[in-house]
């Protein structure tokens, strides 16, 4: 049991105290950031899928007024390390994969640089590729872990027999696409690289920190003579959770015009290469339970891709070792290495595409007992953790499922396909969700006294759009027990303490219990009258006694409305309702826009986004929001979220448990399931467009 | 992005003379379609003849109780405009269907008309595309084919055009008043555009220099009983998959005039004669409608990821005029 925090600022409905910069224009992005006399950055990128550059033609490019340089990898400089197969550009003449940087052009304005980029001319010896990922490949291999750093594989080993004999079940196989994170604001930077050698780098990341530990054992610079800043960032959703290969040219770029700056900015179009993506998934999940709907059996074993230069292994199953008590359980993942861009984290990777699989799955189970869906998961309700046989911190998923059926007016919900007003069929549909109570040791946070009551309390955390500006200056004030106005936040600089990454819905956890300790040790040593310049610097412990001995997750339900257009298979969702259980929220406006946000993702992900791998060309055919859809207002229909705000004791001192993630979690497979309850017919390969429902 | 150099048009006889006399001219007007393209290195001229302020942008009754719309009013205002929300709802409704509220308000009514397919390959200059690059190749054909056409398409091209306006105004009969290098002339809409065959890098039968200075529509009472409905993957800002525009006239339970026309399923917009024939004299019940709409459709000839087009179209056309039929009631 923690030392819980008593809320006073925690828990206040605040307004960002970011809001109107942001909605004037005057927060600073990484590529507006003022600087001296820019130079601009634009890539040449591969053609072909796999193969190596026999030549380039630079001259064209170089004639051109305003050109200061045309990169290549005949004139990189050399990187000091080449570990990392993603960020290892122009080094040699390999292509890994179509739209790999193979060069750039620098230039005294973002035209030229472009113009100057479409003249290079390149030459291929051209290999063949292979991008399609298929469960029946027979190169599928199991990788050592999966994402972060969890068992690849669980199985004891009863999982067939328990099958073979189990009164009801249910084996299909569901499938999601590749899906790109498409954060609005690009991926952008500005590089500078001086004497010393020392790089500035201004970047749109989730964690400043994790660049500079990242690149400078790259860039062979001293981490301390690597700077990175980044105050405010338009979104991530996963994809700015670490440095991409646009970091590293950049920086090759400034390396070769020492002192100007070098900016550089993704277009929508090479984000699809160039900044992650969620690997599509191949799931056969097959259950078996008693005729009461109990499970005898849980079996979920995904097949996915990754890039042959570097591997991710989206832990897509691992919600099955959480979610239900079964008898037996098996969990695995498999994956093929191809010539594809390299995967990465995405919007509660593993989590949101598994849950589709596992909820869809159990929604065919309800049916085939002919039980309630939300009853069915209230049966299958574990004491302990199934995986681990540790208790829960805590676990309320019958108590959100009960209410939102309750408030969502779940006894309206018919037989599937009996529900038609006008020309459209309604249906309803519940999920579970589920997300890991995740703290990150490391970060470092300082407290200073500036008098009259002010405190400077400084982090290298990010905000990329949740709120941590205001959220954590709620902590740090409850923790200092003095005013919200009274704290003075600095964030985003890796000249501040060490943070960890934005991700993983850790951010508030980890900085949070930093930010907590560093203040409780302030004033165990300046006592409530510190002196003007009185300072310290903490770091939270790296786990709580109780945290190890515990399971700690947050749960939720989701409840859907769907409509079918009879007609034209058109499906829209009036109404969406999330019932958290996330420990204590810290500010209600900024958790209720996650929430609502990741709801948003569960109808984009269930309805609409896909990313089309042209497998003859090694294409992503789908390279812009025309092809890619995610929902616009019109498709978000009355979305209502509910928390049982509760602090979770044995989490952390502020009792919070993430909440950034866990709303795309299992939206979804509500959609999808609400679809079934309206038309009767059950998609089992995402996302559900028109084309599937139609006849 | 290539360099190129711009000017504004002082009238529309100097835009027509700058641009027959010299290649490379592109017209700008909203830009909504153009700019991207110079962005994405899909067009190159070089030069810009500005052609947003000339005085093209009135609405007007014609002589015989038509309207004649200037090429340069923009979407928004034309959808906006009690003439043609009054006597031509399809043709209101299919603006409002297109786009975004930002972009109505800088597209012009000649740019929609020309704008140019939404195809992922033909607007990606790192791929074959025998529309961008007659004779590279259509990987659409084996590839990715999802908005393209079942109708009309040839094996050098499945590309559909994107509008929405135009097939309200394939369904109305529109004219289109064009300047060109030998004066002024006035072409059908459904001689404007053209099928790929095996030229499908012109979208129409325009003439280099031609400027489009109006549309016009003719009068068609018919018309004040019109609707347009699009199909799409999200509710809003997004291309059809289908569409269709439609006006119905039935007197005594019996279709005595009807208009169809389909987006999303071909080159062109698509004038669906032959659903028509089929429905004038027949009687105005959901089975006509559906024989129909399977009359026009039997010439369909997907692809095989493209087959669900068919019965979405038909029914798409059944439920417009259903629609419509319960208006009347």
């Amino acid at each position: 049991m923690s030392d819980l925090l008593t809320p006073r600022e925690i828990g206040e409905d605040r307004v960002r105290v970011d809001a109107a910069a942001k909605v004037r224009g005057a927060a600073t992005y990484a590529f507006e950031q003022p600087v001296d006399d820019p130079a601009y950055l634009y890539p040449v990128r591969a053609t072909v899928a796999r193969g190596r550059v026999t030549g380039f033609d630079t001259a064209a490019a170089e004639a051109l007024d305003g050109v200061l340089l045309v990169l290549t990898h005949l004139n990189a400089p050399r990187l000091a390390s080449t570990d990392d197969g993603e960020l290892t550009i122009l080094q040699s003449n390999g292509v890994a994969f179509r739209g790999q940087l193979i060069g750039g052009v620098v230039a005294e304005t973002s035209e030229i640089a472009r113009h100057a980029a479409e003249l290079v001319r390149v030459e291929y010896d051209e290999h063949e590729h292979d991008t399609e990922l298929r469960a029946d490949r027979d190169d599928l291999y199991q990788p050592g872990t999966v994402n972060p750093d969890q068992d690849t594989t669980t199985d004891d080993g009863g999982v067939d027999r328990a099958l073979a004999t189990a009164a009801v079940t249910v084996d299909h196989t569901y499938s999601t696409p590749m899906e790109h994170n498409n954060p609005m604001e690009p991926h952008a930077c500005v590089a500078i690289w001086e004497d010393g050698p020392r790089l500035t780098l201004y970047d749109s990341t989730q964690g400043a920190h994790g660049v500079r530990t990242t690149l400078a054992p790259i860039l062979g610079l001293d981490p301390e003579h690597v700077r990175v800043i980044s105050p405010y960032v338009g979104g991530g959703f996963g994809s700015k959770g670490m440095p991409h290969a646009h970091n590293v040219l950049a920086v090759l770029a400034a390396q070769l015009v020492p002192g100007r700056p070098v900016k550089m900015a993704l277009t929508r179009q090479q984000m699809f290469e160039l900044a992650g993506y969620r690997t599509p998934t191949i799931q056969r999940v097959r259950l078996g339970a008693d005729r009461d709907g109990r499970l005898l059996a849980l079996s979920h074993e995904a097949a996915e891709q990754t890039a042959r230069v570097k591997e991710f292994a989206e832990q897509t199953t691992v919600v099955s070792r959480v979610m239900y008590a079964a008898e037996h359980r098996r969990t695995t993942h498999r994956l093929a290495a191809l010539d594809v861009p390299v995967p990465s984290w995405m919007r509660a990777p593993g989590e949101a595409p598994g849950m589709y699989g596992l909820e869809s799955a159990m929604d065919e189970l309800a049916d085939a007992c002919g039980i309630d869906p939300v009853e069915l998961r209230v049966r299958n309700e574990p004491e302990k953790d199934p995986e681990t046989g540790r208790p829960w911190s805590s676990r309320r998923l019958v108590e959100c499922l009960r209410r939102g059926a309750e408030r969502f007016g779940w006894d309206d919900r018919r037989p599937p396909g009996s529900r038609r007003e006008g020309d459209w069929l309604v249906g309803m549909g519940v999920a579970s969700a589920t997300y890991p109570g995740f703290t990150m040791p490391g970060s470092v946070a300082s407290v200073t006294y500036r008098g009259e009551g002010r405190y400077d309390v400084r982090i290298g955390a990010a905000d990329i759009g949740t709120g941590t500006w205001t959220t954590l200056a709620q902590i740090a004030a409850d923790a200092l027990g003095c005013p919200f106005e009274c704290v003075h936040l600095e964030i985003g600089d890796t000249a501040l303490p060490m943070a960890t990454v934005e991700g993983g819905s850790s951010g508030m956890s980890s900085w949070g219990s930093t930010v907590v300790a560093a203040a409780r040790t302030f004033r165990d040593k300046f006592g409530e009258d510190p002196g003007v310049g009185d300072s310290v610097s903490d770091s939270a412990p790296q786990k709580l006694p109780d945290a190890k001995k515990l399971a700690v997750h947050s749960f939720g339900a989701h409840f859907v409305e769907a409509r079918v257009n009879v007609d034209t298979g058109e499906v829209r969702v009036p109404r969406m309702l999330g019932v958290f259980s996330c420990g204590r929220i810290v500010n209600p406006r900024t958790a209720r826009s996650q929430f609502i946000g990741g709801m948003t993702f569960g109808i984009s992900m269930a309805l609409h986004e896909a990313s089309v791998m042209d497998h003859r060309l090694g294409h992503i055919a789908t390279r812009d929001l025309v092809d890619y859809h995610v929902p616009v207002n019109a498709d978000v229909g009355d979305l209502e979220v509910l928390w049982l705000d509760e602090p979770d004791e044995h989490a952390n001192p502020m009792g919070t448990k993430g909440i950034g993630e866990i709303g795309i979690v299992g939206s979804a497979a509500a959609v999808a399931n609400a679809v079934h309850n309206a038309t009767g017919i059950r998609v089992r390969d995402l996302p559900i467009t028109p084309d599937k429902l139609v006849h | 992005m290539t360099p190129f150099t711009y000017q504004r048009a002082a009238d529309p006889a100097g835009a027509v003379a700058t641009a027959v006399t010299s290649p490379g001219v592109a017209y700008l007007a909203g830009g909504t379609n153009l700019v991207d393209h110079l962005r994405l290195g899909i067009a190159h001229p070089t030069t810009l003849v500005d052609v947003s302020r000339l005085p093209l942008d009135g609405v007007e009754r014609t002589a015989d109780g038509g309207l004649r719309i200037g090429a340069t009013v923009r979407n928004g205002d034309l959808a906006a405009h009690p003439e043609v929300r009054r006597h031509y709802p399809v043709l209101a409704q299919a603006l409002l269907a297109g786009a975004s509220g930002q972009i109505r308000n800088a597209a012009t009514t000649g740019g929609n008309l020309l704008q140019r397919t939404r195809c992922s390959y033909f607007q990606d200059a790192t791929v074959p595309c025998n529309k961008r690059d007659p004779g590279s190749g259509c990987p659409a054909i084996p590839g990715h084919q999802r908005m393209h056409a079942i109708l009309g398409a040839s094996e050098h091209c499945i590309a559909t055009h994107p509008s929405d306006m135009a097939v309200a105004l394939a369904a109305l009969d529109a004219d289109v008043e064009v300047l060109g290098a030998a004066g002024p002339r006035r072409i059908a809409l459904a001689d404007l555009y053209r099928l790929p065959g095996d030229a499908p890098q012109r979208d129409t039968t325009l003439e280099p220099g031609d400027l489009v200075t109006a549309v016009v529509l003719p009068a068609l009472p018919l018309a004040e009983r019109s609707a347009y409905r699009k199909v799409r993957e999200r509710a809003s800002y997004a291309f059809a998959l289908v569409s269709v525009a439609a006006a119905l006239d039935v007197r005594d339970g019996v279709v005595a005039d009807v208009r169809v026309a389909l987006g999303g399923v071909a080159h062109k917009p698509w004038r669906a004669t032959r659903a028509e024939e089929a429905l004038r004299g027949a009687a105005a019940t959901e089975d006509s409608f559906r024989a129909a709409a399977a009359a026009e459709l039997a010439a369909a000839d997907p692809l095989p990821d493209l087959a669900w087009k068919v019965p979405m179209a038909t029914n798409t056309i059944v439920a417009t005029l259903r629609g419509l039929l319960g208006g009347s009631a």
